[in-house]
Formats: C-alpha cells, structure tokens, sequence
C-alpha cells in the first residue's frame, strides 16, 4: 500500500481546527479515510478541463433574495430542545479556553 | 540604537456595522435589539441540516448604498464564502461571509484633521453574518461555563475595512467618527456603539519615517467608542514602539484592549485563528450587480455629512466649528435648517442650538431629537420674541428651560408668567431714577470716570424688574441722567 497523501501531522492540524480530539488510533483511521476521499477527487482530475470555466455553482443562477420580510421563529423551546445543555432561555457551554 | 520618535503609526481600521434591516442576512428572523435570550431564531440562523438560506435584498442594497457613498467599485460580480472557525457563538461552526469576491472595493473618505483635509482609501466593503453572543459565568479567568443567545447570530453585518492610510490615532478616532456620520446619513446602521450595532478593530504596526514598507501588525479588538478607538491605538503604537527600540520583534497576533485598565492583552495566536479554509458558499448563486441597479441606488443618496457641512459654511456664513457639530447628525442638521427657515438669522440659531438645545438633550441622535420638547417652530418663534423686543435675552433662557420642561410654547409661557420686557421709556424711568437715587457712591464713581459703575446700574435696574427690563433702553435711560462722561 502506497504512502497516504496526507500526512499524520495534517491530519492533527484540521483536528484541531475542529477542535476534536482524536485517539491515536483514530487518527489513523482519518489519516486513512481522507486518504481514500483525496484518491477518489484525483479520479476527476484526469478530466480534461481545459475548455471549461471554472464555477463554484452547478447551475448557471444569479441574484436570489428574498424581501426583507419577518417571519415566525421557532420558540424558545424548542430551540433549546436541541441544545446539548442549558440554563435559563440561555444554552450552556464549557468555557473556551484560548489557545 | 534607533529612538521612538523615529518610528510613525500605520494604522487601519476594520468597522462592523449592523444593517438596519428588519430580518436577518439569510431568514425571516427578527433583528430586533433587546428580546429574550434565543426568542429570534429558526433552523437556518441556527445551522440546521439540510436548510436554505436566501440573501436578504435590502441588506445588498444597504452595503451598495454605503459602497457608492465612500466611492467605491461596486464589483459586477460578487459571491458569499463560508469562513470556517469552531466556537460556541457560531453554531454552524461557519460564518457566511465575502473574501475573494466582496461586493466592493477601492474607494475613499475624506477626513479633516488639524484644518487638513486628507483622504483614507477604503479597501473593500462586504457582507457578512453576525455571530451569537456569548456571556461568561463569572469572570472570563474563573468561568466554567458560558452562556449562549443566539438572537444575534444571522444579523447583516457590513464589514469596511480601510487601507492602511492612518497615520495617528487622532486620525483614527477621525476616520471612525466620519463613517459612523455616513452610515447614519445613509439609515443602513444606528451608530450604536453601546449595544454593538457599531464595532472597530484596529490593525496598528509602526515603521521608520519615511520608509514605504509595512511592519508586522498587531489587531486590537474590541473597541466600542471613538476614546476606545484612539486610546487603543496610540496604546499599540506605544507599546511596538518600546519593543522595537529595546531590540524586540513583534508578533503578528490578535489583542484585546481592556478600557477599564487601558491597555492591551495578547488573545491568541493568528497562526490558527487566521487558517478559515474560505470557501464559495455553496447554497448561495452569487450576486451580479447591473449598472442599472447600482446607478438607481446612487440617485436615493442623501446629502452626506461633509457635504452639508461645507454648505453650512457656505449657504448660512457659519463658522467651520458650527458647522461640523451641526452636521454630525442628520437629525440635528435637519433641526437646524428647519428652525432656519422660520427664523433666518443662521448664527443665532446655531448658538441657541448648541449651547441650549444640546446642553438638554441626551444625544444628537435621530431618537434624542426626535423626542425633543422644543420643536424647530417654537425655538424660532422664542427667537423671534427676543427680537422684536418682547422679552430680553436672560428671560428667553429661562422661557427656554420652561418650555423644554412642559413641551408649552413660547407667548403661553411668557403671557402666563408676565415676562414680557419693560420697554416703555416712562415705566422704566421711573426705576431709573430709583436706582440712581439709592446708589450715589456709583453715581460718584461714574463722575470720577469709573465706566464699570455703568455697568453695576445697569445690573440694579435689571434687578428692580426681575429682568425685564430691555437693557438697551435702560443703558439709553441712565446715559441720559448720569453727567456727561468727563
Ligand atoms: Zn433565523
């Protein structure tokens, strides 16, 4: 099996961006699942694309808006239904601690 | 050894306006200040799986709006990014936000300091979404926890980021002070520096005089008033100022100011705060921006704060000074030219209007103005009163607190208290003769050639009346009895 592209440490960095913390089995696994997603992402680069524009949209779409018009929320409670913890109408957090 | 003096400050500064849309960027949830903790949300400003959001018309429209007033190339062709970063105040763990395509760039505003007129290029103004706030528990060293409302999280928010043209903090706090008189000239944004709608960060680095490169430079956060924006500032200069001369380099990071203590604290290292991993938005089509759109919008622009206030000077003969403080609001200017109309004599209404009328009110802002007791009509109409004689000078101030406190008019206050001026030759004459009968050390001193005790009558006549003598008159009274001037 070939060296995966991307590397232990890479792997770290975008962990840690999101901030997860991963065992270090773990981080092997992902190292290896990115791997297969980068491998499968090579397959398109072997398309010739020389002729198309680049885009960042499937569809040739421009200017959707909506009107600036209030509409119902959802209430309180059941925002905080979805909340991992909460206190009061507030939801509850760990404290962030900076880096 | 190279010493401080021989550094300057190149500054530039990042302004948050919230816009003043009814609904979010991307939803139909209120904007509304001041609600109950996390009452205005809905899937999409909360991130929900597998929702839509669809870009809010008059918040585009308020950032083109903004982007024609300082100038700027309004791009033809623009598209949101998502900004990723983690933390609790966001919780799709991105914000929608521009970065390659911003919807304008390269513009410019004009600020005047020290009786200099200089221009400070803007280089970009974007779109984006306001995140949620967060409360501590406790002190942010002890808390375990924080609290989250996510009532702001979707808010428009216009990002105007100058280039870095500012070379003092005075300039800065200038610069802050002009764009926030715009934003509120144009109605896109409150000003509200107190509850957020108005933020400033400030990227400072210092470099030799006359050097054209830029040093490494430092954001400082946090700033929410024109004295945070300056003191701020000059505390970064300052501080890279000592580091370098004493042989240190400094560190691209991110510091908070903290205004009670006055300085500023390292936050975290931009090493990983600055890697977003931006990428198209890909539940949004860009926007294009026709000619069309763009030049429709440029004939609804106001007149803007510099502009009437060179027309103040202009058009009304007011000093610079007047002027500028006349036009920081359009609230207040619209006062004034209203009050103008019914009372043409410029100078005098400006005078009454900075010293009596500011000296009430709680601000000069579109809310303090608007709840003034005193309409434009009744400061012109007690103007007018002082003019044609019926009251003097010192009760019209009186008349003036009257009024500001009941909300009544002028001649109902004056008619009811029986303030109208003594200026009848007769009736004053007679106190006159009081006066000058009671007092013969003046009366002596005036002989002796002691001008002052002119003055000292003129003061026991005003008395006599409760101040409602016409105090020409009285002058004209007392010169006609004293003995000819020696
Ligand atoms: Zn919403």
């Amino acid at each position: 099996m070939a060296e995966p592209k991307i590397t232990l440490a890479e792997v770290e960095h975008v962990a840690r961006l999101a901030r997860l913390d991963l065992s270090e089995p773990e981080k092997k696994r992902m190292r290896f699942q990115l791997d297969a997603i980068l491998t499968y992402i090579d397959k398109l680069r072997r398309l010739d694309t020389d002729d198309v524009e680049p885009t960042s949209h499937a569809i040739p779409m421009v200017n959707v808006m909506r009107e600036d018009e209030v509409r119902p929320c959802l209430p309180t409670e059941e925002m905080l239904a979805n909340a991992p913890e909460r206190e009061g109408d507030f939801v509850r957090v760990p404290r962030i601690i900076e880096e | 050894m190279s010493r401080a003096a021989d550094y300057e400050d190149v500054i530039g500064l990042e302004v948050h306006a919230q816009l003043l849309t009814r609904s979010k960027m991307f939803c139909g949830c209120p904007t509304t200040f001041g609600g109950a903790p996390n009452s205005q949300t809905c899937p999409i400003c909360q991130g929900m799986p597998g929702v839509l959001p669809v870009i809010n018309r008059r918040a585009v429209e308020f950032a083109m709006r903004t982007a024609l007033a300082l100038h700027c190339t309004i791009n033809s062709g623009c598209r949101f990014a998502r900004k990723h970063y983690y933390y609790p105040d966001m919780p799709k763990n991105y914000q929608i936000s521009q970065y390659e395509e911003p919807l304008a760039v390269e513009g410019w505003l004009e600020i005047e300091v020290g009786g200099q007129v200089k221009r400070i290029g803007i280089q970009r103004v974007h779109l984006e979404e306001d995140v949620g706030k967060l409360v501590h528990e406790g002190t942010l060293e002890t808390a375990r926890a924080s609290l989250v409302d996510f009532n702001r999280s979707g808010v428009p928010l216009m990002e105007i980021v100058s280039k870095p043209d500012i070379r003092s903090p005075e300039e800065a706090a200038v610069y802050f002070k002009a764009l926030r008189a715009i934003l509120i000239y144009l109605g896109v944004c409150d000003g509200n520096m107190e509850e957020g709608s108005l933020r400033c960060d400030t990227n400072v680095s210092i470099r030799p005089r006359g050097s054209s490169e830029l040093g490494t430079k430092v954001e400082v956060k946090n700033l929410n008033s024109f004295k945070n924006v300056q003191q701020a500032t000059a505390y970064e200069g300052e501080r890279q100022r000592m580091a370098i001369t004493s042989g240190q380099t400094i560190v691209q990071e991110t510091r908070l100011w903290e205004a009670d203590r006055s300085y500023t604290l390292s936050m975290r290292s931009k090493e990983y705060a600055h890697d977003y991993r931006y990428f198209p938005e890909p539940d949004l089509v860009p926007l294009k921006v026709e000619q069309r759109w763009a030049d429709q919008l440029r004939t609804t622009l106001p007149e803007l704060p510099v502009e009437r206030q060179r027309r103040f000077v202009s058009q009304y003969g007011l000093p610079a000074y007047d002027a500028d403080l006349l036009t920081q609001s359009r609230a207040l200017a619209d006062y004034y030219e209203a009050a103008v109309r019914e009372y043409p004599k410029p100078k005098v209404v400006s005078n009454w209007v900075m010293s009596e009328l500011l000296r009430e009110l709680l601000g000069d802002d579109e809310a303090a103005i608007s709840k003034s007791p005193i309409p434009p009509r009744n400061l012109a109409r007690l103007l007018a009163l002082i003019e044609d004689g019926t009251i003097s000078g010192k009760i019209a101030k009186d008349v003036f607190e009257k009024m500001y406190r009941s909300g009544e008019d002028a001649e109902t206050i004056v008619r009811r208290e029986g303030l109208v001026q003594v200026a009848d030759a007769g009736a004053l004459g007679a106190v006159v003769g009081q006066v000058l009968a009671s007092n013969p050390g003046a009366v002596e001193d005036w002989k002796k050639g002691k001008k002052q005790s002119l003055g000292f009558l003129v003061g026991q006549v005003m008395k006599a009346t409760q101040g409602k003598a016409n105090p020409a008159l009285v002058n004209q009274l007392l010169l006609e009895r004293l003995p000819k001037e020696p």
